[in-house]
């Protein structure tokens, strides 16, 4: 791979241990996939933030690279934190948590990372633009920016992408690259689809359909109209069940247009997304829930609108966690929603998310809209889950 | 048998294989504190990845998984060596920062649990012993 003599110097220390340390995981990856050479990063986003996913050997690395020097050279947003930075305590997240989840984001905030903790970097003012070359990890954002915004950035580790960050450089392989763009196969979707839950299903029920073998590019037809709520639902669930960086969506995202249909052709019919709902719905009775969430991926304004008009006035009876970006929030405070909704013993979970935060025990259901927080819900926190749209589960907490 | 692929993180081990047919998700589909895989439905849930070399298509879902793999080394947990189709940026990320031999774009369907494997790194060389 080519470096420049800045590139280089990096790779020889004299820009510190951390530039160093980075800019050796970039050459690597580098050399591995391919790549000529580095390209700026117009923008990175890191995951890897909450001290529940990191531990103490994750924190380790990045005090490391904290002390080595290390300083972004780009705009650096983070991934959603373990919790609520300023309202931890009445989510039940324990001192001793809060006390290493801040460990965390000083080791960021000293390297220059602006500590916006959100899966939608998109919402909260990190915003590509179409054609940049970008470095981000959180599978849904990447899936969003490289198919709905048209952004350009492959499928980062949350080490590879602070690399990026210190550095300001990615190296030039995979989705950069227009020809790997291209989709692979088709995809007929024979259903109409409307509301952030169908979409998730949409997700998982593609999956069931790829070969997990190769990773396959899917071109997808006969969805008629998907607002921004509904795509980042999707996003987040084909990333989950599939490992997707890239779809194209015929009408809808902006680089479908570029290319011709792909001959080989899967079909998608009502019974698939019915199956893909049941796969992640477990039967669990009314008095059984115990947590309910929204917010995966974090919510947008509209989304938080919608939960004040149906709360107003009434009061929840289950734990009930409403998760969102904080910008999104104190826009959510200025509209007088958040009021309306802590009105109604509904918590607002800023900063986090039902994914990362540490509630493994605490909880035996999850009802939710999302079908990436069903995975991670069954499989890491060991939940029974159940998918319901967006409108039912705010009733599911009034139950 | 022998077979040669591209070389992501260097290192030459030998060891028994732990085979699946499925992606894995580090994040969320391994427990970091004990190497058990625990994504429901999985051909591999409730086997131990620790001290095996793991073969698998290729990596899928959270991008937090490079990071689980180096806390399942600092925990002593991880695998001593990974075969792919095909690694992608989270697992070969993972491997560089945990220092793990790995080796992709293998036919893996040759490759059965429990058989004896050596695995070099470098040269992008697995062969079943």
């Amino acid at each position: 791979m080519k470096l420049n003599p800045q590139e280089k110097a990096m790779l020889d220390g004299k820009e510190g241990p951390a530039t160093q340390k980075a800019m050796q995981i970039l050459t690597t990856l580098g050399k591995i996939y391919g790549a000529e050479k580095l390209i700026p990063a117009k923008s990175v986003q890191i995951a890897g933030v909450s001290y529940d996913n990191l531990g103490e050997a994750g924190l380790s690395f990045l005090e490391e690279m904290a002390t080595g020097g290390g300083k972004t050279r780009t705009i650096t947003t983070l991934n959603p934190a373990g919790m609520d930075i300023e309202n931890w305590e009445k989510l039940g997240i324990s001192p001793e948590f809060a006390r290493n989840q801040n460990r965390v984001l000083e080791a960021f905030s000293s390297m220059g990372v602006n500590t916006t903790c959100s899966c939608t970097p998109y919402l909260v003012g990190n915003n590509p633009n179409y054609g940049d070359n970008i470095a981000w990890s959180e599978s849904s954002a990447v899936c969003y920016a490289n198919s709905v915004i048209g952004a350009r950035t492959n499928r980062e580790g949350g080490p590879s992408a602070l690399a990026a960050a210190l550095t300001g450089k990615t190296p030039a392989y995979g989705y950069h690259i227009e020809e790997n763009r291209k989709p692979t196969v088709s995809i007929k979707v024979n259903s109409s689809l409307e509301g952030t839950y169908h979409f998730g299903a949409l997700g998982l029920a593609i999956s069931k359909k790829l070969d997990q073998h190769t990773k396959k590019i899917p071109f997808i037809t006969g969805i008629s109209s998907a607002n921004l709520e509904e795509l980042k639902s999707f996003c987040a669930s084909i990333a989950t069940y599939a490992g997707a960086a890239i779809f194209h969506m015929q009408g809808i995202t902006p680089e479908a247009y570029l290319y011709d249909q792909p001959s080989q052709s899967l079909e998608i019919n009502e019974r698939d997304i019915d199956q893909a709902k049941l796969i992640i719905s477990s039967k669990i009775e009314d008095e059984e829930i115990d947590f309910v969430s929204l917010g995966c991926p974090h919510l947008a304004i509209n989304e938080i609108a919608r939960i004040a008009e149906i709360l107003k006035g009434k009061e929840v009876k289950k734990e009930f966690w409403i998760t969102t970006g904080r910008p999104t929030k104190k826009t959510a405070d200025s509209l007088g929603y958040s009021k309306i909704i802590e009105a109604s013993g509904a918590k607002f979970a800023t900063d986090t998310c039902c994914v990362v935060a540490p509630i493994k025990g605490r909880f035996k259901t999850l009802v939710t809209d999302s079908a990436k927080a069903c995975y991670y819900g069954a499989s890491k926190n060991n939940f029974k889950t159940l998918l319901l749209p967006f409108d039912d589960v705010v009733e599911a907490a009034l139950k | 048998m022998k077979f040669s692929g591209r070389s992501i993180y260097p290192g030459i081990i030998e060891g028994e294989c732990l085979v699946s047919k499925m992606g894995i998700s580090f994040f969320g589909g391994v427990d970091p504190e004990t190497g058990i895989i625990v994504e429901n439905g999985h051909d591999l849930e409730g086997q131990s990845i620790s001290g095996k070399i793991l073969v698998f298509p290729a990596g899928k879902g959270s991008t937090v998984g490079s990071y689980t793999l180096y806390r399942l080394k600092y925990n002593q947990l991880a695998p001593i060596g990974i075969i792919n189709i095909e690694c992608e940026t989270i697992t070969a990320v993972g491997c560089i920062i945990s220092e793990i031999p790995c080796v992709d774009q293998i036919n893996i369907t040759e490759i059965k649990s429990g058989s004896m494997i050596s695995l070099d790194g470098e040269k992008g060389i697995v062969e079943i012993l």
